[in-house]
């Protein structure tokens, strides 16, 4: 059986993993190569470095950091931040990543996604989606930020994924800018919105704090994975307990592994 | 020597990374004479199954040469898929024919691309899949799949059964990236090594 996954993120921003809430108040939390080899055998099923300052400060993604972290890493790479043009992302994918996610250049230009698909396939293009509840006086929507959630873009964050899909988006990774790192649970609702309406698999993001957590998204998200940064290199959750509480919960997962 | 046949189409880095590490040679080469001299022979690939076109002339024949040969040949992904007759992808390329049948795609009731991991059932005796944990779980990144045919060594289990690995002699194909598998997949490549 396909199983969920349980994918550990490390924010990394000058060279070192650091830890917002809600995207700001960074702290240190250590060498990413090192965290990165550490969640692998501990469990995760994919690790996303995501260079969060890459786009604000007009920096390209940390290339070396990418080549050290890839060298000794044998499950799925992700590697997304400051990615802007074809360019970028084949000097990531030559750095060693597998996957890129793409954000606020894709929501300027769409055809990015479709031009690293064509060249890499659209298992390799993962759309980035940092969305923002909205009250709209009838009811709650999503609007999707950009710039590391700095910047609004008047998009809707279900119809904007359905769109990254058509243009050749292999999956969406989708975080709530509420939730983020606040440890308070993923956003159920905006998971399963935007599962509804696309056919792609969708990473639910922002908000784990505890098993239960992933239960949630799991079952009532039907989230295809879920991330996580904090809980796993802070120590606060080992992801091999996490996976074995879930396998309880009876929601499939690779473990042992 | 391993030749990883370079024909455009992504993750051979990654590949040869997971030789390196195993403490194999591996050179990754478009160069019909390197492919003549190796020892193994690589076909990785991921996504469309149209890029295999650039396995024609004598890229294609320099395969079929170590085939001849009986260099163990081993097929990832969309390398594996062009071991069989063809694709529902690109109709009109032809594959190998290795093994028959045609690649189809995912039905519609389940999520397409499948991606994730899943087991792996070994079926029947495999020195490819030697040592590995009986439903081992790999990691799969695809949108169409093969059909279980008589070499089918290995079953997945996603909208219907499909064939995750085949082989036959020193033929050996996979559905799935032993390359990023962890574990279960660096034994994988550690057997084909040791052919």
């Amino acid at each position: 059986m396909l199983t969920k996954r349980i994918i550990a993120c490390l924010d990394v921003d000058a060279g070192r993993v650091v830890k917002g809430v809600q995207f700001s108040d960074l702290r240190d939390a250590g060498d990413p190569a090192q965290l990165a080899h550490a969640h692998g055998r501990a469990g995760a099923d994919e690790v996303v470095l995501l260079d969060i300052s890459a786009t604000y400060e007009d920096r390209s993604t940390l290339l070396d950091v990418v080549r050290r972290t890839a060298r000794q890493l044998f499950i799925p790479f992700m590697v997304g931040g400051g990615i802007r043009s074809l360019d970028d992302a084949a000097a990531v994918f030559d750095a060693g990543a597998d996957k890129v996610t793409v954000n606020s250049a894709a929501l300027a230009d769409p055809s990015l996604i479709t031009r690293i698909a064509q060249r890499y396939g659209s298992q390799a293009v993962i759309v980035a989606i940092d969305a923002l509840r909205v009250s709209n006086g009838k009811g709650m929507s999503y609007g999707v930020k950009a710039t590391g959630g700095r910047r609004s873009t008047g998009r809707d964050a279900v119809e904007w994924a359905v769109e990254a899909e058509q243009c050749g988006a292999g999956e969406i990774l989708l975080t709530s800018i509420d939730r983020d790192g606040t440890r308070g649970g993923f956003d159920c609702e905006l998971t399963r919105a935007v599962v509804t309406a696309v056919n792609i698999p969708v990473i639910a993001s922002g908000g784990a704090g505890a098993a239960e957590h992933f239960v949630e998204v799991f079952r009532d998200g039907r989230a295809d994975a879920a991330l996580a940064a904090s809980i796993f290199h802070l120590g606060v959750t080992p992801i091999g307990a996490l996976k074995q509480e879930l396998q309880v919960a009876g929601i499939p997962m690779r473990w042992p592994c | 020597m391993i030749a990883i046949v370079d024909y455009r189409a992504g993750n051979l880095a990654s590949v040869r990374k997971a030789f390196d590490h195993l403490g194999r040679e591996a050179v990754i080469t478009a160069d019909p004479e390197v492919i003549a001299q190796a020892t193994k022979v690589v076909l990785p690939g991921v996504g469309n199954f149209e890029a295999t076109t650039a396995l024609s002339g004598a890229l294609r024949e320099a395969v079929v040469r170590a085939i001849e040969r009986e260099v163990p040949l081993l097929g990832i992904c969309l390398g594996m898929q062009w071991m069989f007759e063809s694709s529902e992808e690109a109709p009109k390329l032809r594959g190998l024919g290795l093994f028959p049948g045609e690649c189809e795609k995912f039905p519609a009731e389940v999520k397409s691309p499948h991606v994730g991991w899943n087991q792996l059932q070994v079926r029947g005796a495999s020195r490819l899949l030697c040592g590995l944990a009986p439903d081992s779980f790999v990691y799969f990144t695809h949108s169409y799949r093969a059909p279980v045919v008589e070499a089918t060594v290995g079953n997945c289990e996603y909208g219907g059964t499909f064939s995750a690995a085949v082989e036959r002699g020193n033929l050996f194909g996979v559905q799935f990236h032993p390359e990023k598998s962890g574990e279960a997949g660096l034994q994988l490549l550690r057997n084909f090594c040791e052919l």
